[in-house]
């Protein structure tokens, strides 16, 4: 009696533990994105925006400031082209970021943004950003990264600036090496 | 039942028998114990004094790393197994473990996981150096080559542990004598089937986290690769969705062990029996709630900084529940002090002392001044060192009687303890003191004004050390012979264990016993 006993007490407990190994590798990482998604934390801002016709709000004026910054030991030289811009909620407006590859190889690069404060992650519109792709510069090559955005009119009162900060990341090996894998890679 | 143990390696190598596997764990895990030790002496022989003067920082790193996770996963909990497979079927009645083959397998494997994480010393890179909670993308872009090892090594860790568990778990349900019902078992049960439960529910996440780091490795995911679009703070989250829950793996069955000892030596039945059952459910219950307060400063918003702190305070009430109960146990108890006793009234201090930090540490905004420095180092050791070494050592002094049927040297038991208790007070009490005035972990070298408190700290800790040495003396000297022990002990002894004889036959209740 004990034995089929043992053994179906220790298959349940088997498959908790594979439904376990499975939440933790294709649930929690997704569960994560979302919850990051709606929240807006770590500041991850939206995918590309489809601009709609919208009222330009001109009464506010919103600062908008701009950060760029180098992962690890990437070499390029990377910087906004004005520290800060100021836009009214509904309009469209464009600047550039400057990439610069000092190297003597050809190099792929992968910008990923980050915003606070994080509540408004979801009132600031990319309608154009060269961080949707990736960049590729060669030895030398200089390039200006184009970024429209749009800042929603219903931007929460109160807020009055936005820090818009890039970090750009050296794929060039991961890009090289993992062409198929592209389709996987997120846009930020 | 009068065949007893094959004769030579392969009784060792094929035993299915719980008390065979049981013992080897032991050793194993006090094998374990004495090389995390000595890494664990390295580093603090280096931070003797400030400066570099006896390894490089790259090797200290892997010292500290190794050190964390020899201790963790090859010496507290392997002990904890092992005294599960020698206790649990004594306690309950059964006459072996449920799943007697899968029990072998599941020691078996982690000779050759620790043998494979070990091996990476000697590999060129060096052996994992990121400390041992393995954050990506230290443990991910940076690490050394050898991290794949390391990844393998606590996979097969893994795989162990739940074997282990649902071992556990398929006994205790199954295999208890007529009579034993769930509120009747000894504590020690109840702490490890709930233990057992939350094996079972983490370790499978512990290889999700490691699997999605191999896969950022070798097959070009994402995961914690911020410029693929994941996201370093994830594996955070889920290391500690894991790690929460693990440490209460590590100290449950040590207050399944003090429940036992305490009442024996006070002379009196457990105060609160079935609150100290409901405490440890809602311990674990918790456990699976709290885990952000290791990551209070990683940026998250005020809302969860709060829930996280709210409910980590929280775990005080059942710990004191327990706390309470211990003591009220001793209170106008007839009580003796030999080691057993020693070791478990030190666990109820000294444990309580690393609650309290703990508490201070659950506070948000206070951790952003103790994140990452050594008052964390000295909570944490206060909880692992005192609560699950000195439970199991207490364990190991409480029960090798009935095991090998021989009584132990009372004054060297009572040496080890007072060297030991001094040695880790010293050791790790001034830690406190310098992590509050600011000194980080995990640094090879620190600003002169921390070196006396770590000089104090390095003297202890060889001090903890040398006490080691003579527990092992002792118990190989209990082992080979010594004053004939009697079948019950302890003159208050009570429980299925002290009705058999002693030493423990190599077969016990084959009939089951009746219980009242």
């Amino acid at each position: 009696m004990h034995r089929s006993n043992n053994v179906k007490v220790a298959l349940k407990l088997l498959a908790f533990a594979t439904g376990m190994l499975g939440f933790a590798l294709f649930i929690m990482p997704p569960l994560y994105d979302a919850f990051c998604d709606i929240t807006g934390l770590n500041g991850k801002t939206g995918e590309r925006y489809q601009a709609v016709p919208a009222a330009v709000d001109t009464e506010r004026l919103i600062t908008v400031q701009f950060l760029a910054s180098n992962n690890g030991n990437m070499p390029w030289q990377f910087k906004p082209s004005v520290m800060s811009l100021k836009v009214h909620p509904g309009e469209a407006k464009d600047m550039v970021f400057l990439a610069h590859n000092p190297t003597k190889q050809t190099m792929t690069a992968q910008a990923i943004p980050s915003m606070v404060p994080f509540k408004v992650t979801s009132y600031f519109h990319k309608t154009e950003c060269f961080c949707f792709n990736q960049q590729t510069l060669a030895a030398g090559e200089s390039a200006e990264l184009g970024l429209r955005f749009i800042v929603d009119p219903d931007l929460p009162a109160g807020v009055n600036t936005i820090t818009l900060s890039y970090t750009i990341f050296d794929v060039t090996k991961r890009f090289a090496n993992n062409q198929k894998n592209t389709g996987q890679q997120k846009e930020g | 039942m009068a065949h007893g143990p094959q004769p030579g390696l392969t009784r060792w190598l094929y035993t299915t028998n719980h008390k065979d596997i049981g013992s080897m764990y032991l050793w194993f895990s006090f094998a374990m114990f004495l090389l995390g030790g000595c890494m664990a002496l390295i580093i603090r022989a280096e931070l003797f004094q400030p400066g570099l003067q006896i390894v490089q920082p790259e090797f200290f790193n892997q010292m500290t790393t190794l050190h964390g996770l020899i201790m963790v996963f090859g010496a507290v909990m392997p002990a904890f197994v092992g005294l599960a497979n020698w206790m649990i079927p004594l306690m309950v009645g059964a006459p072996d473990m449920a799943l007697p083959r899968m029990n072998n397998w599941s020691f078996w494997i982690l000779p050759f996981a620790f043998s494979m994480l070990l091996s990476t010393l000697f590999m060129s890179g060096g052996a994992p150096n990121f400390g041992w909670t393995f954050y990506a993308p230290l443990s991910t872009e940076y690490a050394p080559p050898s991290v794949t090892f390391f990844i393998f090594s606590i996979h097969i860790m893994g795989a162990s542990s739940i074997m282990g568990a649902i071992n556990i778990i398929a006994t205790i349900l199954n295999m208890r004598a007529p009579g034993m019902t769930l509120m009747k078992m000894p504590l020690f049960v109840w702490t490890w089937l709930i233990t057992a439960y939350l094996l079972i529910a983490v370790m499978p996440v512990l290889a999700g986290v490691v699997t999605m780091m191999l896969m950022d490795i070798h097959f070009g995911t994402s995961f914690f690769s911020a410029a693929g679009g994941g996201d370093p703070v994830l594996f955070q989250h889920v290391f500690w969705f894991f790690g929460h829950p693990e440490v209460y793996i590590m100290i449950l069955p040590a207050f399944g062990i003090v429940s036992m000892i305490i009442p024996t030596f006070a002379r009196k039945p457990l105060f609160g029996y079935s609150s100290m059952v409901y405490a440890t459910a809602s311990i674990a219950f918790l456990s699976f709630i709290v885990w952000a307060h290791h990551m209070f400063t990683v940026g998250m918003p005020v809302a969860g900084e709060l829930f996280f702190m709210y409910a980590t305070m929280l775990i005080a009430v059942p710990t004191g529940v327990k706390v309470f109960n211990w003591v009220t146990t001793m209170f106008r108890g007839s009580m003796t002090f030999e080691t057993p006793m020693l070791f478990s009234i030190a666990f109820v201090i000294l444990f309580t002392i690393g609650g309290f930090s703990g508490l201070m540490l659950a506070i948000a905004p206070a951790d952003f001044q103790y994140h990452d420095t050594y008052f964390v180092v000295a909570h944490f050791h206060y909880v692992l060192v005192p609560g699950a070494i000195f439970s199991i050592t207490a364990a190991v002094y409480y029960w090798l009687p009935k095991w090998c049927g021989n009584m132990y040297n009372e004054a060297m038991g009572k040496l080890h303890f007072w060297l030991a208790f001094i040695g880790l007070n010293l050791t790790f009490f001034p830690m406190h003191f310098v992590g509050l005035a600011g000194m980080p972990r995990r640094i090879p070298d620190y600003a002169l004004q921390f070196a006396d408190f770590n000089q104090i700290a390095s003297i202890g800790a060889f001090l903890f050390g040398a006490a080691q040495l003579v527990f092992l003396f002792n118990v190989i000297r209990t082992v080979r012979g010594g004053k004939k022990a009697t079948d019950k002990v302890w003159e208050s002894a009570h429980g299925l264990e002290w009705s058999i004889a002693s030493p423990a036959p190599y077969h016990t209740f084959s009939i089951p016993p009746k219980v009242s």
